[in-house]
């Protein structure tokens, strides 16, 4: 079996979809710093190449206008034990164009690996970008993941960013998003994260509502078992009249877990208006009570109201 | 043959507090059973005592399900015996769809889960299936959804003892009927069912009855003498001398 099997394989094995011979299915692999496979669509060019050992460079537009029907798929990933993978992504949705990428990160035999994105986002005025990405690290631990991007959405543009990992192990996650809106841009940003052992979770997303009637939500759910850490640290700045955001976040600990939520939200501007919630606990005990009065065990009870957080 | 549920001589106590003192009662198979008794009386606490909730384990007396002891049991072990309780404000789960909410007594009991069945429990219950099949066990349900809801997860379930704690709290007129409903449907199938309540309305839905006050069953017997006690003495609580000579005596 080839790389490019192989990884499609191991997409697959953790939820995703079997799109990569579909023609009007724009796609991108990488493993490690090959170009398993590129597919474009009207409307959308996508360059990726090779700039340095374990590197790529990967450059998305979408053109002025077009609303690209189908999901952009998007697998990246390092197939061996030890690796690394660093993606210069650079994402440029032009005015008026609209995009939906779905991003599978796969390490399913991770032991000692490195994922390191670095992302500048680009959303000209009333364009829109959906960016859905999974997550599967296996079962070790051993998969470090440093993300960052740069994100600006001009007049009336979007952006949804929703990242998840639910099942198997976190490794060391450590993710910092920092996002610039003009006037009545929006952008949403959630992430659904599981961890246990000895994972250690640091996610750290800033949203500047610079813009008037601009909007902005930051909602992290984060589920903690064992010895895994986790901090979280959601900052929501709003200096513009009719600008409104919200910063939510809960964490469900169990075991010796340790989590830490810093809410910042700065408003510098007095129609503008920014709220925040942040939840830190055990499962509820009536939740978990109640179903076990419907005869599963406690373990089963907390899994399905983890479960049912993150899929919130 | 052995009574379904047989509570003999039960005392609880919370950090030195007497809170339930020499409980005797039983409950036959499909009988409604009400427990009557002002807010703050220690009915709640019964009804924990008798599923296992928040640790609560007698310290004295015996709880006996069909002969068999059960006052050491969990929560979930009672409930595979067939033992529930529906809580007086049933719980609200994020990101749990109404199919998966009732689904889990299913799974629970290795029984097939199929749509036909889950739609025709919330049938019973007069909520349209395609409306809330997939809607969040959540917030954005009313009181009254849930504790329908509640409900169709238990006919799902279908066990032999139901413990329904103020079914009747916080719910409008549509689901008070449905309640009755189900307490009769209940009883039709053969579950026996302990009605906590502080309301003499519901008594109207129950076989026989027993009031409780202050950790006592104080009287037991007909609804009807029952309820004229409770609306004599209990509403509002007189702790009048004719009280306690009617405990007295």
């Amino acid at each position: 079996m080839n790389d490019y099997d192989m990884m499609v394989d191991a997409y697959k094995e953790a939820g995703g979809e079997d799109v990569f011979a579909e023609s009007d299915v724009a796609h991108l692999v990488l493993e490690r710093d090959k170009v398993l496979g590129a597919h474009k669509v009207e409307g959308l060019e996508v360059d990726a190449k090779k700039i340095a050992e374990d590197t790529v460079k990967v450059k998305v537009t979408i053109k002025e206008g077009y609303q690209i029907e189908n999901t952009v798929h998007m697998c990246f990933g390092v197939l061996p034990k030890e690796g690394r993978q660093k993606i210069d992504m650079e994402v440029e949705v032009q005015k008026d164009a609209h995009v939906e990428v779905k991003a599978d990160c796969v390490f399913p035999n991770a032991v000692k690996v490195q994922h390191i994105m670095d992302a500048v986002i680009n959303v000209e005025q009333g364009g829109s970008y959906i960016y859905k990405e999974h997550h599967f690290h296996g079962e070790n631990g051993g998969v470090e993941v440093i993300a960052k991007s740069e994100i600006y959405v001009k007049s009336h543009g979007s952006l949804v960013t929703k990242f998840d990992l639910l099942k198997g192990r976190a490794g060391k996650m450590d993710f910092d998003y920092e996002a610039h809106l003009d006037e009545h841009a929006k952008v949403d940003m959630l992430a659904r994260i599981s961890a246990q052992d000895d994972d250690v979770i640091k996610i750290r997303e800033s949203a500047h509502l610079n813009g008037q009637y601009s909007r902005g939500v930051l909602d992290s759910k984060i589920a903690l078992k064992d010895k895994a850490e986790a901090e979280i640290y959601n900052e929501l700045t709003a200096d513009a009249p009719g600008a409104m955001g919200h910063v939510d976040c809960t964490e469900i600990i169990k075991d010796n877990a340790v989590a830490r939520a810093i809410p910042i939200v700065d408003v510098r501007h007095p129609e503008a208006k920014v709220t925040h919630e942040a939840a830190i606990g055990s499962v509820d005990s009536t939740q978990l009570q109640t179903l076990m009065a419907r005869g599963l065990d406690e373990e089963e009870a907390a899994e399905v109201i983890i479960q049912g957080l993150l899929n919130d | 043959m052995s009574k379904l549920l047989e509570v003999k001589d039960l005392n609880l106590k919370i950090e030195d507090t007497e809170i339930l003192k020499g409980i005797d009662f039983s409950l036959e198979k499909g009988e409604v059973f009400a427990l009557i008794g002002p807010n703050g009386c220690g009915k709640s606490t019964l009804a924990y005592t008798l599923m296992g909730i928040n640790n609560y384990y007698p310290d004295k007396g015996e709880l006996l399900f069909k002969g068999e002891k059960i006052n050491d049991l969990k929560i979930n072990e009672r409930a595979k015996k067939g033992i529930t309780l529906a809580w007086q404000e049933p719980a609200r789960y994020q990101g749990v769809t109404v199919r998966e909410f009732l689904s889990l007594g299913l799974k629970s009991k290795g029984e097939e889960v199929t749509e036909g069945k889950l739609a025709n429990a919330l049938n019973k219950v007069a909520i349209r299936p395609a409306q809330y099949m997939d809607r969040f066990v959540d917030k954005s349900l009313s009181g009254g959804e849930r504790k329908r809801i509640e409900l169709a997860a238990l006919i799902l379930m279908h066990p032999e003892l139901i413990i329904l704690d103020e079914p009747d709290s916080g719910v409008d007129v549509v689901a008070l009927n449905n309640i009755a409903d189900m307490i009769n449907y209940f009883k039709d199938s053969g579950s026996g069912i302990l009605l906590i309540t502080h309301s003499e309305e519901m008594l109207n839905y129950a076989d026989k009855a027993a009031l409780i006050c202050d950790g006592e069953i104080i009287r037991q017997g007909d609804t009807s003498s029952i309820s004229d006690y409770f609306k004599s003495y209990c509403g509002p609580c007189a702790k009048s001398e004719e009280c306690e000579t009617e405990v007295a005596s």
